[in-house]
């Protein structure tokens, strides 16, 4: 990675730490949870050029087999949470198969579709997801006997897993796996040639990916108490694309940037006068965006001038 | 059930696929030329409905006028939006498109809301087409076979208009190869532009068929879109014949598929249009080099 990022990547980790000092800890929880999310879906865009828009299907679908899990079957909040991201694994693994055999647009409106299978789904189970009112979560239940229903120290342990994960993605964008994602997305054709199969490279960062929107997703139920519809609807798949497009994609620390801005500017527009149409700012800020920054936040740092490296 | 009951089930079929048809059809049109994915396209159905229902609203427009007038001043509003923004994405990945489209939508459908607000009016079926035909074997009502007849119609012209005459002839080849197109002093900029109004007329076409049929409201474009995503992906991307067909094929199985397990209505579309992608990628009318 480069230097410029690993500098902004440290200003966001203590940025991270100060967090619930300067916002509502359950802000602050739902800022590095659509951080991890929109790192998760960027590590498909931004690394194999694949634009899903239907990543919310393992963010809310891990969600809601969190919070049945912790409410109705009262499981321990670690295990529920593996459970979401099992669940996760499980719909990538199946949808992955289906749709990695087609790329650019076709990609994104077929994920898109898929999504809303479980969407609908999601509405007719009333009964196990709450329908409209979702699934409210009495208590985030014990974390192997702990509990964590301080707000301030669920954040922090949501920091931990969430580092942990980024950290993951930074080693795998950088290993042979990652080289050859770049590859995929630079030139496929010629990467077939170069004898890789390429299928298998891109269902394994769908499944990666998928993971760990899953977890992002369980993590975040949890931090709210809540699962609900608006979790799995396409709004959200389009909220994770625009904050890894407005921070940056592709360079990992972006997303995560773009995340904290979107949530950001979104709970201050939210107390203005025009604060329930908040879409209508983030909609102009994305169009802004992809018309005259299309590198985002992260890929304008990239343009500050530093000394050649031997890249 | 009796056969009677089925094959009225079959014509509100066709009445919901006449709209997939002509969204769908929108879609491909707008596809075809740019070869960006309009997600506005549900925004600018909405805004056909919208603009029937303050035409009546404010200036007393007639039904009738509306069909004509409305498509006409959402096309203008779709075209200054293609020229003055679109515009500046040619020549990058194909996704910003759809994302630059998404951010629009957005952007629309919010500022609908502001002004509309969220809860959506009624608007009543036109005095003409109330009431209901004598079919032979049962009475269904008259602004169902309306739709369905208007569909068809402007879904055959668009065909012929786009497959089979020479200004099509022109789209198609500007598609095709751009630069020699130019050189033979077409001018492809106005032609693009132009076929981007005729997609989104087409889709503003079908928000004014709607009005009386749904609530007006900002959110009514929301659903419509992803299941047109479905469809055509199913007809395959590009295919006008695909778009229309399917759009009319799955209209019609979505409601014989509620009619035996009501559940299925909202999810079946994307049910076919999975089995399809497993069996046939570049779908069931699609050229596989286009996807």
């Amino acid at each position: 990675m480069d230097r410029r990022l690993w500098i902004l990547l440290g200003i966001v980790g203590l940025v991270a730490l100060a967090l619930p000092k300067l916002i509502y800890p359950i802000v602050a929880i739902d800022i590095l949870c659509f951080a991890l999310f929109a790192v998760a879906l960027d590590l498909l865009f931004g690394f194999a050029g694949l634009l899903s828009f239907g990543q919310a299907m393992f963010w809310g679908g891990s969600g809601y087999v969190v919070a049945i899990l912790v409410q109705n079957l009262h499981f321990d909040g670690a295990v529920a949470l593996g459970a979401g991201v099992l669940y996760a694994a499980v719909l990538a693994t199946l949808v992955g198969v289906l749709v990695v055999r087609r790329s650019g647009i076709y990609f994104a409106m077929i994920t898109l579709a898929i999504a809303q299978i479980e969407y609908f789904v999601a509405v007719q189970l009333k009964d196990l997801t709450g329908g409209e009112n979702g699934l409210p979560m009495d208590s985030r239940g014990s974390f192997f006997g702990v509990h964590l229903s301080n707000d301030t120290a669920f954040y922090f342990v949501t920091l931990a897993i969430v580092a942990l994960c980024v950290w993951i993605i930074i080693r795998v964008v950088g290993s042979p796996f990652g080289t050859v994602l770049r590859a995929i997305r630079q030139n496929e054709t010629r990467t077939i040639a170069l004898g890789y199969q390429v299928n298998r490279f891109k269902l394994a960062t769908f499944v990666l990916s998928g993971v760990l929107c899953g977890l992002a997703g369980g993590l975040y139920a949890l931090g709210n108490r809540l699962a609900g519809l608006e979790m799995i609807d396409w709004h959200t798949s389009g909220a994770v694309v625009m904050m890894a497009i407005l921070g940056g994609s592709g360079t990992i620390v972006g997303p995560i940037i773009g995340a904290g801005i979107y949530q950001v500017i979104e709970y201050f527009v939210s107390k203005t006068a025009i604060g329930q149409e908040t879409d209508l700012v983030m909609g102009l800020v994305f169009a802004v965006c992809i018309l005259a920054f299309r590198q985002g936040i992260a890929g304008g740092v990239l343009l500050i001038p530093w000394r050649k490296t031997s890249t | 059930m009796s056969m009677d009951y089925i094959a009225s089930q079959l014509f509100n079929g066709l009445a919901s696929g006449a709209f997939y048809a002509l969204l769908a059809l929108g879609l491909s049109v707008i596809f075809g030329t740019l070869r960006i994915i309009n997600f506005a396209h549900g925004a600018m159905y909405m805004l056909g409905a919208f603009a029937t229902y303050y035409g009546a609203q404010y200036l007393h427009l007639n039904f009738f006028v509306a069909l004509i007038l409305a498509p006409l001043v959402v096309a203008l509003l779709g075209m200054l939006f293609e020229a003055l923004l679109l515009r500046r994405l040619q020549g990058a990945d194909p996704v910003y498109g759809l994302l630059f489209t998404f951010a629009a939508t957005l952007v629309v459908v919010n500022l609908v809301r502001l002004v509309a607000g969220a809860m959506g009016s009624p608007y009543n079926i036109p005095d003409a087409l109330s009431g209901a035909t004598n079919l032979g074997f049962t009475l269904y009502p008259t602004y169902k076979l309306f739709v369905i007849v208007v569909s068809v119609i402007v879904c055959g012209l668009i065909w012929w208009f786009v497959e089979r005459s020479m200004t099509g002839a022109r789209i198609r080849a500007a598609t095709e190869n751009p630069v020699l197109v130019r050189a033979l002093g077409i001018n492809t900029r106005r032609l693009v532009t132009l076929t981007f109004g005729l997609g989104v007329a087409i889709a503003a076409l079908a928000g004014v068929l709607a009005a009386p049929t749904t609530n007006v409201a900002p959110s009514m474009g929301d659903d419509i879109i992803i299941y047109t995503f479905a469809i055509v992906v199913i007809g395959g991307l590009g295919s006008i014949t695909g778009s229309i067909l399917m759009g009319f094929a799955l209209g019609v199985l979505q409601t014989l598929g509620a009619v035996y397990y009501p559940p299925i209505a909202t999810t079946l579309i994307f049910i076919v249009m999975v089995a399809v992608i497993a069996l046939r990628p570049s779908g069931l009318f699609g050229r596989p080099e286009l996807s």
